[in-house]
């Protein structure tokens, strides 16, 4: 049973407070470990524990903020923040974002929302999971590692027009290649309750073509801004952030967080690549089953906004 | 002077109306506060009954509109495809009976005051075959007990002698909001020869309250203070634990 039991305002259900600190602890150690914002975690594990799902999106938004304002800032300092490049992702992200906060109502008033996210989570998750790891598992192969960083291509959209330099990574692109990355990424986060991190990251190295150092600062600085915006608009509009449920978990991720990134320093990038790869295989693989296998119970309720909020219920 | 006489002969005629009165019952508490460490609570349900009967007690939370969906396979995946409005649904639902309700309470009676969930007036949105309503009605039951808010169980009343009588009525950590009406009948040869019905009110008090409703009424202000939030506490982190 709970060992202190908080009642969650907003989720209107009460959870053990230490389960949900340590779950932001652990969450928070990924977080540090791999460089993600470690909302891809957060939502589903909330789902678990009996959040209802508008309500783990949108506070697994809000939780993203504090990990990656810690990490921008660090970046930012360091210098390895790409401004211009991260400024163009957020125009889309913040577009993206807000159509999908959008889209989010209609999906949950159709009672396909939670197909959605989980399609959203199994495919995508599984996608650069499986990506990441034949990637990884080749830099292990004897023979292949010389030819590990393959960017041989021109970056996504170099064709299209508004050319631009970017001095900062060192690559020159079209304006709006960022833009409509930003926007995908922006729809993805409203939906699923992410920062993206996981889906930036590649797409920069392999779409953009940007360099590693570059990249993990400026996909956080679109993310802390995409969250915020995520979390100002379901606020407003759905009332589903718990600013509660997200303090405990904030708490319990602050403090891991460092340890977690000194863990990934001793590590190494190629070990950590492959443990990350496995990581998001995993969710993707439980959420996928989840899909395909028959539902414990065919029929679940929704309870309409005449009576308590607008929420859906999953036992 | 005058209002301390009026008050008086107000509590003697209370008092003699009771004694003709073939059901008493009350509450340990009317109020249900919610507050920061609102884990789930009991009430007390006591009262005394003149003359011969069993007695049934009846929690209903407010009534709403609650949409029942149904799954099916599409390509393999479980999507829901088919769905049911139901009018009328109870938030909460809790019955209590001094004995099986099958011995003493003959169906007529378990309509006309709703009686155990299989009773529950729901009023369908749209026709669909009696199958499949039966199964809609069936499945939002289902989910409803398994988040505590209805229960399979028909608690027990317990009497203290030939008069007095008790029930523990529990309430999750879920229960929701709202005005409750709690409903004793005194049943006896499959007759309801006595009722009273109780209101009782659930709410959110403290810290717990003051958030929702301040994320209602002024929900821009409310995700502002969340995002300053996390990022103070992600700031405030990366610079407390830089050196």
């Amino acid at each position: 049973m709970a060992l202190v039991p908080v009642y969650l305002p907003m989720a209107e259900t009460a959870i053990d407070g230490l389960l949900l600190v340590g779950i932001g602890s652990g969450v928070g150690l990924l977080s540090g470990l791999f460089g993600v914002g470690g909302g891809f975690l957060i939502t589903p594990l909330l789902i678990f524990l009996g959040v209802p799902p508008a309500v783990a999106a949108a506070t697994g938004a809000n939780t993203v903020i504090a990990s990656s304002a810690s990490g921008a800032l660090a970046h930012w300092q360091r210098g390895t923040l790409d401004v211009k490049m991260g400024l163009l992702l957020l125009a889309g992200g913040l577009a993206g974002s807000a159509a999908s906060v959008r889209l989010f109502g209609i999906l949950a008033a159709m009672g396909q929302i939670d197909l959605v996210v989980s399609l959203s989570y199994v495919l995508l998750l599984g996608g650069v999971g499986a990506m990441m790891f034949a990637e990884s598992v080749r830099g292990f192969l004897p023979g292949a590692r010389k030819a590990a960083p393959a960017v041989p291509r021109a970056p996504f959209g170099a064709n299209m027009p508004w050319k631009t330099a970017f001095p900062r990574s060192g690559v020159e692109t079209s304006a709006l290649s960022p833009v409509i990355l930003g926007f995908i990424v922006g729809v993805m986060t409203g939906l699923m309750g992410v920062g993206g991190g996981f889906l930036l990251v590649p797409a920069m190295i392999y779409l953009l073509g940007m360099p590693t150092t570059t990249v993990v600062g400026t996909s956080l600085f679109q993310i802390l801004f995409v969250s915020a915006n995520v979390t100002f608009l379901q606020a407003w509009s759905h009332h589903t952030v718990d600013v509660v449920l997200a303090a405990l978990l904030v708490a319990g991720g602050v403090v891991a967080a460092p340890y977690g990134a000194k863990l990934g320093a001793r590590l190494g990038a190629a070990r950590l690549r492959v443990l990350l790869a496995l990581l998001v295989l995993t969710v993707a693989i439980g959420l996928g089953v989840g899909l395909v296998r028959q539902p414990a119970d065919l029929y679940s309720i929704r309870i309409d906004v005449s009576q308590s909020g607008d929420k859906d219920q999953t036992p | 002077m005058i209002r301390a006489l009026a008050i008086v002969l107000f509590v003697l005629a209370g008092t003699a109306a009771a004694r003709a009165q073939a059901l008493v019952a009350d509450l340990s508490s009317h109020l249900i506060a919610i507050t920061t460490g609102f884990s789930g609570t009991e009430l007390l349900l006591f009262g005394a009954k003149e003359g011969e009967g069993d007695v049934v007690v009846i929690v209903r939370g407010p009534d709403g509109d609650t949409t029942v969906r149904r799954k099916s396979r599409v390509a393999g995946i479980w999507i829901n495809r088919d769905d049911l409005r139901f009018a009328g649904v109870p938030s909460f639902y809790r019955v209590a009976a001094s004995r099986p309700l099958a011995d003493f309470v003959p169906a007529s009676l378990r309509q006309r005051h709703q009686i155990g969930v299989e009773y529950l007036r729901l009023q369908p949105a749209r026709e669909l075959n009696s199958e499949d309503t039966a199964a809609f009605r069936a499945g939002m039951i289902r989910n409803k007990e398994a988040v505590r808010l209805y229960d399979p169980e028909v608690g027990r009343v317990s009497f203290l002698g030939n008069r007095l009588f008790r029930t523990r009525i529990v309430f999750p950590a879920n229960v929701p909001t709202g005005n409750y009406t709690v409903e004793v009948l005194l049943v006896n040869g499959g007759q309801v020869i006595a009722a009273q019905t109780t209101p009782m009110y659930v709410s959110k008090v403290g810290v717990g309250a003051d958030i929702y409703d301040f994320a209602h009424d002024y929900a821009a202000l409310y995700g502002l203070i969340a995002i300053f939030l996390a990022v103070a506490a992600g700031w405030g982190a990366g610079v407390v634990f830089r050196k």
